[in-house]
């Protein structure tokens, strides 16, 4: 391929030249000689290598959205613009991030700073943040507005934007008030304005290196095509996961597909009867395009691990890899979600829970990907997603529980419950579904059927949780539901 | 007031500035020392071999492989060393092992034209291990006898008739883990050779004397043969106090054999699974209270988990020895130390260095005892405050102990402690499925160098013609402020703005023969360098200011870049006064020098004064926690600490309010966990990683955090009356876990007490929270807490041939006579 590949970069042209498909895009900035952006964990937990990517926000627009550059190979951003901490201002001129998290101590060793700094920027730039008194005379309570509390500022930052970046030293509370204390940008700001043009659209990408391959095709039919010619090939979307293995595990890949960008898994539909989710829309895409539609997986975005990561990681993905771990499969499994799998002989659709076979196994074949992900409409009355983990943010749950049930006249109509971490794949708690429908919602029943839901799975001992204790939040999840719909006052922690 | 801490009125010390390299830091142009790998020619990438047992012998090793990796240069092993195979100042630390004495042992290093090179050249090493039995817990190390190093003991008064007459007796045993440092910089280094052979490193290094050291004895060479220089850390935490040395040896004696540039940067989990950790501790005890809740004796033996070579475990076991009595009086009382020779990493340094070890004993006991004895914790805690007069177990007077009860009444009041204790009773009463605790705590720490050498520092003052001024000095940057408070020192003391002054990167050709920046001694001991240097030029330039103004040199003032007399008539600006002092000839620059005063220390019978102050501090914390699934939320915290006359405000705040919360990281959240089954992965660290090993985030931020610091605070003797704040804040965090234990009985009746292991995670709150509701549910279970004198005696040092049991065991056959 002779077509130049390259990125731009704090408004540079930096060609890809040379650059193998394993390389990420946190190695490659620095070897450019941008060392701001840092490595502190190469998985995506520490948000050192934030950086922001300008992504597409409607027609349009754009969105500054800050990801894990450690995460995300270099080669998916052929085509791409992207802004570091050293992009965004001078020490002579200050970006206002930057003056506010300087002025008011909210660095110390500053070996998290340039990854805070994009990461705040990214939510500086937000177009719907507004301050909390004009939020509150325009649209009133929209899933995206918020009362200022401990997690929103009046100025309607939302502190979850850094939930993704970690800092060893402060202890956060001056990176806080930065955040709090950081006004709209100015008339003219050179980033507000990008944003109101479309971001870069994806190119074709082709790129050859010594451990591999990576190639972005066009469209859906040119992906089926290469996934046909080279089954079991990796696909690449947000690569929230495969970042990983490249950097923890040095996996390497003979032959990966960068699905990121292919227009036909970017759909989102919402019909009479279902939702649909192109399978590579990012989990912040689809909590903004829900809007609130799905309440259980509106409990459930917050929780699932940060901003940064949500800004890549997809539904297809979190499928994809079938992990017993991820979290969005027991709220898809409670919200009876169809997976969509397409192949070069057509899609052909599979429930969610008829789709994971063993540990890490699914029935998707060699050649197919997942284009979309089904949720049908309307659904259930109680929805809860809960998540037990030793970290409220960004962190692994040792159990995830996805709850929607139907109560009508006080009866249990219906109740599906999902279940992550207790067994080797994510699980639908049938034995406790059966213990509730067609009984009275009461503390009785509840208790029993607590019980039934105390044995299911096989939970293990591991790092993240001891079994004994897996299997008592399996036994509290219900009650604590319960307790949640009967009095939302005492809910705890 | 000492010539040393008075301060001259509108100082540049104390004035809230940010950090000096805060504009770096922010537009990321601050350099690391691995983003000077972009700025260096032709490096070559180092990668270890390690060894996947807990405790093997390395019986053969074939690097021949590793070399048909295209890009792999050269594979370091034992055979290359000119000098002394080792790593450590105990020579019990080999740089090349040939047994294997942890999970992750790095056996061998291969270096690479690129990093990707040298990762897939160490997996084409082929070494063979004979593996061996091994210890991978302090339990086992016990069973096993397997001590190393020293095993000191304090004591005073007469302990056993402490417990005889007591109102009550307590005795039990506590285990806690220990922490990993986390610093977000890895270890990292880039060595260079110039063209006499000599050897420049670049080195993320606390100690950069001792990195030198440990590099010329690896070659071989003199110490002026290697210069190291440190440009910051990116956090060190004490986690680059020692351990930065072997990795810095690695890279010079690569680039000593290869003659290129060599950079060592471990990854997160080679970092994690190959250096030092904060010592988890054991511990055993008995405690004796009369009717009103005052200690009469304390009899206690810990164990400290070394790992596997001795690294810095005795000091920090003698700095736990001499915590463990935390801010209160102990009449009576007898603690035995040992440590555990275990296949683990070599436990280390980190921020309080044994002090929090020491101290969480006794704030356990207190927290566990309190509810037995029926008395609030708060009036437990502050009954038991040393007052004016009284020494510490090792023979230290305890200057200004009214401190505590300063900083305790204000937190009280400002928290409006009391009643907030009443709302939690009430919210408690009326939620069934969520209670809430409030804990108050105190600290005290003892400030300087148990090891009393190193309480010296050296600084080197340059002032140019032109009047401006760089300074270096003997400490190293990790983010803690140190340099942002030298330069206001070095105004301060000179008499110009801060703009006048410019700091240079810390390297051992600059200033040699320095100690550690650590045990919070940083600002300090630099301080006091820094401005005896200063102080050196001022007095030559006051004879010629004396005699271009017509006064007396002793009436020149320098103040804010002119210079004046005390009459403050004529003056003339700095920098003109500096070139005229260089025509005359005169010595414009200076090497300062400081040693604190006052301290004595034996170790052989860890008696003495070896702290020149202690700092104070109060922290009330209070927590929710949800009672199906021990989950919490940190509600309010307050807190009051004692940094003296504060040399920076801004960075002396961070400092507590980071400190805090990484100890509520320790103490909470932070869970590490070895692999301690018969798999052949035993000996493994199970959490190796940012995704399995978990910091506070956003989340465990207090959602409301007030820091103040006391005021009228002056320390006499001490750098313009400052203190230090590095380690001290870090054991706030006691109030934390306590707020949890009160907040976890609060689901069963009053008087519960509840054992809580550490950390406190949400798992850890869930079976705290069940035991009271089976205590409430007429389930007798008061925790392991025994009561009932004489108490179990903890294992004493004369009884080698006894090994520890289980408390339970020592419980039935002590047969306590009654409660």
């Amino acid at each position: 391929m002779a077509s130049q590949h390259e990125v731009m970069v704090n408004g540079t042209a930096r060609p890809l030249t040379g650059v193998d498909p394993a390389t990420n895009a946190l190695d490659f900035l620095r070897a450019q000689g941008l060392t701001g952006a840092k490595e502190g964990c190469a998985e995506g937990e520490c948000g050192a290598c934030s950086v922001m990517v300008a992504r597409p926000d409607g027609g349009d627009a754009s969105r500054w959205t800050a990801v894990n550059a450690c995460l995300i190979p270099a080669a998916a951003l052929d085509g791409q613009e992207v802004v570091t901490a050293e992009g965004l201002g001078t020490p002579e001129e200050l970006h206002p991030v930057q003056r506010e998290m300087a002025v008011r101590g909210g660095s110390q060793c500053g070996y998290c700073t340039p990854g805070f700094i994009c990461s705040m920027a990214a939510e500086f730039y937000r177009g719907d943040r507004q301050p909390v008194a004009a939020a509150a005379t325009s649209n009133g309570s929209g899933p995206h507005t918020h009362e200022a509390d401990h997690e929103h500022g009046e100025n309607g930052f939302d502190l979850h934007a850094l939930s993704g970046n970690l800092c060893r030293c402060t202890g956060y509370r001056p990176i806080r008030d930065a955040a709090y204390a950081l006004e709209q940008p100015a008339e003219g700001d050179p980033f507000a304005e990008r944003s109101s043009r479309p971001a870069p659209v994806a190119a074709h990408t082709r790129l050859e290196g010594a451990s591999g391959i990576f190639e972005r095709p066009a469209d859906l039919p040119q992906a089926l095509a290469l996934l046909a010619e080279h089954p079991g090939a990796v696909l690449v979307a947000g690569s929230t996961d495969w970042g990983v293995e490249v950097n923890i595990r040095g996996i390497r890949a003979p032959y990966a597909i960068g699905i990121d960008r292919l227009p036909e898994l970017r759909t989102f539909h919402v019909g009479d009867d279902s939702v649909e989710i192109g399978a590579a829309l990012t989990l912040s895409e689809v909590e903004r395009g829900l809007e609130g539609r799905i309440p259980l997986l509106d409990q459930l975005f917050p929780q699932f691990a940060s901003r940064l990561i949500r800004n890549g990681a997809t539904f297809g993905g979190n499928l994809g890899t079938g992990s017993p771990i991820g979290d969005t499969p027991p709220a898809l499994l409670a919200l009876e979600a169809v997976v969509v799998l397409a192949s070069v002989d057509g899609d052909r659709e599979v429930p969610l829970a008829d789709y994971f076979t063993g540990y890490r196994q699914t029935v998707k074949r060699d050649d197919e990907l997942i284009r979309a992900v089904r949720i049908p409409l309307p659904v259930s009355g109680i929805a809860a997603f809960h998540k037990i983990a030793k970290r409220r943010f960004d962190d692994i749950s040792s159990v995830a529980i996805g709850f929607a049930l139907d109560v009508q006249d006080g009866v249990v109509a219906k109740a599906r419950i999902g279940l992550g971490g207790v067994a080797a794949t994510p699980i639908r708690a049938l034995a406790t579904e059966a213990a509730l429908e067609g009984q009275p919602w009461t503390t009785d029943v509840v208790r029993a059927a607590a019980e039934v839901m105390g044995r299911e799975g096989t939970p293990l001992d591991d790092h993240r949780a001891s079994a004994p204790y897996r299997s008592a939040m399996l036994g509290t999840a219900l009650l604590k539901l319960h307790a949640q719909t009967a009095t939302p006052q005492e809910v705890g922690a | 007031m000492s010539a040393l801490s008075e301060r001259p009125a509108n100082s540049v010390v104390g004035q809230d500035i940010p950090h000096e390299a805060a504009a770096l830091h922010v537009t990321g142009l601050a350099l690391y020392t691995d983003d000077l790998v972009q700025r260096t020619h032709a490096v070559l990438h180092a990668h270890p071999v390690q060894a996947p047992h807990a405790h093997a012998l390395v019986t053969g090793l074939r690097t021949a492989p590793a070399y048909d990796v295209p890009g792999v240069v050269r594979v370091l092993t034992a055979e290359d060393v000119p000098g002394v195979n080792d790593a450590g100042v105990k020579h019990d630390e080999p740089l090349f092992p040939s047994e294997v004495m942890f999970h992750g042992h790095a056996v061998c290093w291969v270096l690479g034209e690129t990093l990707e090179a040298a990762r897939l050249g160490s997996l084409a090493v082929e070494v063979d291990y004979e593996p061996l039995p091994s210890i991978v817990s302090v339990r086992e190390a016990i069973e096993a006898d397997s001590f190393q190093g020293a095993r000191p003991k304090v004591e005073r008064g007469d302990v056993d008739a402490g417990f005889d007459d007591a109102a009550h007796v307590f005795s039990g045993e506590f285990e806690f883990a220990g922490q990993e440092h986390f610093y977000l910089e890895t270890h990292a280094s880039l060595a260079l050779v110039d063209e006499n052979g000599q050897v420049f490193i670049q080195s993320s290094t606390q100690h950069p004397t001792e990195t030198q050291d440990i590099v010329a004895h690896v070659l071989g060479v003199p110490s002026n043969e290697v210069t190291v220089q440190c440009l910051r850390m990116g956090g060190g935490f004490g986690g680059k106090e020692m351990q930065p040395h072997g990795y810095a040896a690695i890279a010079a004696l690569g680039a000593r054999l290869t003659g290129r540039p060599v950079r060592l940067r471990l990854t997160r989990t080679q970092d994690m699974t190959m250096s030092g950790k904060r010592h988890g501790f054991h511990a055993q005890w008995r405690v004796a209270f009369d009717d009103s809740g005052l200690i009469q004796a304390l009899d206690a033996t810990l164990t400290s988990d070394g790992g596997w070579s001795l690294d810095l475990s005795e000091p920090v076991l003698a700095r736990a020895l001499c915590h463990i009595d935390n801010a209160y009086w102990i009449p009576n009382i007898r603690v035995n130390g040992r440590i555990a020779k275990s296949h683990k990493t070599s436990q280390t340094a980190f921020r309080g260095f044994g002090g929090p070890q020491g101290m969480l004993v006794i704030e356990d006991i207190l927290g566990r005892c309190a509810p037995l004895l029926g008395i609030d914790p708060i009036d437990l805690r502050s009954r038991n405050f040393y007052a004016d007069g009284q020494s510490t177990p090792y023979g230290q007077p305890v200057r200004h102990p009214e401190r505590v009860a300063v900083c305790w009444d204000q937190v009280l009041a400002t928290g409006d402690v009391r009643a907030r204790q009443a709302e939690i009773e009430e919210f408690n009463a009326t939620h069934e499925h969520a209670k809430r605790g409030l804990a108050v705590t105190p600290v005290k720490f003892g400030i300087s160098f148990n090891f009393t050498a190193f309480n010296q520092a050296g600084a080197l003052v340059h002032v140019y013609k032109d009047g401006s001024v760089l300074i270096t000095h003997g400490g190293t940057e990790m983010g803690q402020g140190l340099h942002t408070k030298m330069l206001q020192v070095a105004a301060t003391t000179l008499g110009v703005p801060l703009s006048t002054v410019r700091l240079a990167p810390t390297r051992t050709d600059k200033v040699p023969n320095t100690s550690a920046t650590a045990a919070s001694s940083g600002a300090d001991l630099n301080g006091g360098a820094v401005k005896n240097a200063c102080e050196q030029v001022l007095e030559r330039l006051r004879e010629v200011a004396g005699r271009r103004l017509g006064v007396h040199p002793a009436d020149v003032r320098f103040v804010d870049g002119q210079v004046t007399t005390v009459g403050g008539g004529e003056s003339v600006a700095w920098a003109d006064l500096v070139n005229q002092a260089y025509f005359q000839r005169v010595q414009l620059w200076a090497a300062g020098f400081y040693r604190t005063e006052g301290l004595h220390w034996d170790s052989s019978i860890m008696h003495g004064s070896p702290f020149k102050y202690f700092s104070y501090g109060v922290a009330a914390t209070e927590v929710e926690v949800d009672g199906f699934t021990g989950a919490y939320r940190t509600r309010r915290v307050d807190i009051v600490h004692d940094v003296g006359d504060s040399l920076s405000p801004l960075v002396d705040i961070g400092q507590v309010e980071g400190a805090f919360v990484q100890g509520a990281g320790w103490l909470t959240l932070e869970d590490l966990r070895w692999d301690e089954s018969d798999r052949p992965s035993r000996g493994r660290l199970a959490t190796q990683a940012a995704s399995t090993y978990k910091l506070p985030s956003f989340s465990e931020m207090p959602e409301v955090f007030n820091v103040a610091l006391l005021e009228r605070a002056h320390e006499d003797g001490a750098v313009y009356g400052s203190k230090a704040v590095g380690e001290p804040p870090l054991m706030l965090a006691f109030s934390v876990r306590e707020a949890l234990r009160q907040a976890a009985a609060a689901f069963g009746p009053t008087g519960t007490s509840v054992d809580l292991a550490s950390p406190a995670t949400p798992e850890a709150v869930w079976w705290a929270l069940e035991q009271a509701r089976r205590s409430g549910a007429g389930q007798d279970e008061h925790g392991h807490v025994d009561e009932g004198a004489p108490g179990v005696v903890p294992d004493q040092p004369d009884a080698d041939d006894r090994p520890l049991r289980p408390h339970s065991e020592l419980a039935a056959q002590s047969a306590p006579g009654g409660a």
